[in-house]
C-alpha cells in the first residue's frame, strides 16, 4: 500500500474537472497511483453526471422531464435529498433550484471532494489534503504532530492571506465573489451580500461545510448569528470595509 | 352515461400520461394512449413496467369517483408528484419524490434518508481548529494549501494553490 519511494516526499496530483482544478496531496503513508486514478475518474464521472452545464448529463435531462429520477444513479436521488435538507438547515438561504432551475451545484463539489478524500482514505491514505478550486478536504496531518495549515485567500489583497487556519481532518471552504464574480444567488437579492468579502467556514466534512458557506455568503448580515448558531462549524467572515468577524469558539494559539 | 365515459377516458389519459411521463414526452404518450383509453386496466402494465414511480396527489385522478371538475383538471395536469424506489446507497437509504409541471420538474423531496454524509472516514480530531488571524504574505507563510473564493481553471494558473503545487512536485 505504501510507495515503495521515499515516503516523506508527498504525493501530489492536478486534474482539471468540473471548469475548475483539483489539487490532491497525500502524505505518508502513500497510496498506490492506481488509487489517485480511481479518483480522478470519480471525479469526472461526478460531472458527467451532475454538470449543469453539459444537456446530455443526468441531471440536466432530469431537469427537462426526459429522465426520471430512478433511471439516474442512486447519488443523484441522495444529492437532491441532501439540498433538500440543507435549505431546511440554512432557512431557505442554500437552495437546490436557485432561479426555481433545479441545479445542486452548491452542494456536489463539495461533496465529490469530501467523497474523494474517502476513497483516498480507504485505499490506505490517512493523512491527505484534497482541494477543490479552493474548497478544502484534509484528513489526517501534514506531518505527524503537526496540523494542516490553510492560507485563507485574501480577497482585497491578491497574493496575500488574511488569516491561516489549522487543525486535523479539517475541511475548510470560502465563499466570496473574488474569482468568480457574482455568482452566489441569495433569495434576499444581490445587494444582501455586498457588505461581506467572503464567508470561510471550517469545520469536518466539506460536504456541509462548503454549502453552508454559500448559504452564509447569501445570508448577508445575517450570516454572523447564523453560524454562532451551528455547532458543526466555524466561521471567518471578512467585510468589505476591511474588518473580520470569527467565531469564539475557534482555538487560538 | 355518455357524459360518464367521456369523464372515465379522460381520466384514463390523464393517469396514462402520468405514468408515462417517466420516459417518453407526455404529448406523444397520452396520444398513444388513445385507443386503450377504454379499457382502464391495459394502459396500466404497460407503462409501470419500472414500477416505481407511481404518480399521487395534486389534483388529480387515482381512485377517486369520476367528477366533471377534477377529471377536466386531470386531463390537463397541472403538476404532478411522483415517489421514487427506496434505493440502498453507501450514504444510506435514500428515497426521493418528485414534483413535475408543465414538464418541468419544481420540487425535490426526500421520503426517506438516512446519512447522507460518509461515514468512511475516521474523524481522530475532535479538537477545534486553530485560527492565526495574522495576515501573511504568500512567501512567509509556512501553508500546506489555500482556501479562497472558487477559481476557475484559467485562475489556477495563477492562483497561490498552483504555485504551491509546484513547488511540492
Amino acid at each position: 500500500m505504501s510507495s515503495p519511494t521515499d515516503l516523506r516526499r508527498p504525493q501530489r496530483h492536478v486534474e482539471a474537472c468540473m471548469g475548475t482544478v483539483f489539487s490532491f496531496d497525500v502524505r505518508a503513508p502513500g497510496v498506490d497511483s492506481t488509487a489517485i486514478e480511481s479518483v480522478a475518474r470519480w471525479l469526472h464521472w461526478v460531472d458527467d453526471v451532475f454538470s449543469t452545464y453539459q444537456p446530455s448529463s443526468q441531471i440536466s435531462r432530469l431537469a427537462h422531464g426526459d429522465l426520471s429520477i430512478d433511471d439516474c444513479a442512486p447519488e443523484v436521488a441522495a444529492v437532491l435529498a441532501r439540498c433538500r435538507e440543507l435549505t431546511a438547515e440554512t432557512d431557505g438561504y442554500f437552495s437546490g433550484y436557485p432561479d426555481g432551475k433545479l441545479d445542486p451545484s452548491g452542494l456536489v463539489k463539495g461533496w465529490a471532494i469530501q467523497r474523494a478524500s474517502e476513497m483516498l482514505t480507504e485505499a490506505g491514505s490517512s493523512n491527505h489534503c484534497v482541494n477543490g478550486g479552493g474548497d478544502v478536504q484534509c484528513a489526517g496531518s501534514a506531518h505527524p504532530g503537526q496540523p494542516w495549515r490553510i492560507g485563507i485567500a485574501d480577497p482585497a489583497r491578491t497574493g496575500e492571506f488574511a488569516a491561516v487556519i489549522a487543525g486535523t481532518d479539517l475541511a475548510v471552504a470560502t465563499s466570496g465573489t473574488t474569482e468568480r464574480g457574482a455568482h452566489i444567488w441569495s433569495p434576499d437579492g444581490p445587494e444582501s451580500m455586498a457588505q461581506l468579502a467572503s464567508v470561510t467556514l471550517a469545520g469536518r466534512r466539506l460536504a456541509t461545510i462548503d454549502a453552508c458557506a454559500t448559504a452564509a455568503y447569501a445570508m448577508g448580515a445575517h450570516a454572523r448569528d447564523w453560524i454562532e448558531r451551528r455547532t458543526d462549524c466555524y466561521g471567518l467572515i471578512l467585510y468589505a470595509d476591511g474588518s473580520r468577524w470569527s467565531s469564539p469558539t475557534f482555538a487560538t494559539t | 352515461m355518455k357524459r360518464v365515459l367521456l369523464t372515465i377516458g379522460a381520466t384514463v389519459v390523464g393517469i396514462v400520461a402520468l405514468l408515462s411521463f417517466k420516459t417518453h414526452g407526455a404529448v406523444s404518450t397520452a396520444a398513444s394512449g388513445l385507443p386503450s383509453a377504454g379499457l382502464p386496466s391495459a394502459g396500466l402494465p404497460a407503462t409501470s413496467t419500472s414500477a416505481s414511480p407511481t404518480p399521487s396527489t395534486t389534483s388529480t385522478t387515482t381512485g377517486a369517483p369520476p367528477d366533471p371538475t377534477a377529471s377536466s383538471a386531470s386531463s390537463a395536469p397541472s403538476s404532478a408528484t411522483y415517489t421514487g424506489s427506496a434505493i440502498t446507497t453507501r450514504y444510506g437509504i435514500v428515497q426521493v419524490k418528485i414534483t413535475v409541471s408543465a414538464k418541468n420538474i419544481t420540487d425535490v423531496g426526500f421520503v426517506q434518508l438516512t446519512a447522507f454524509d460518509g461515514r468512511s472516514q475516521q474523524i481522530n480530531s475532535n479538537a477545534a481548529p486553530i485560527l492565526l488571524q495574522e495576515t501573511l504574505s504568500a512567501q512567509s507563510a509556512n501553508i500546506d494549501s489555500v482556501s479562497g473564493a472558487s477559481y476557475t481553471s484559467d485562475g489556477y494558473v495563477q492562483s497561490l494553490q498552483s504555485a504551491l503545487d509546484k513547488a511540492g512536485l
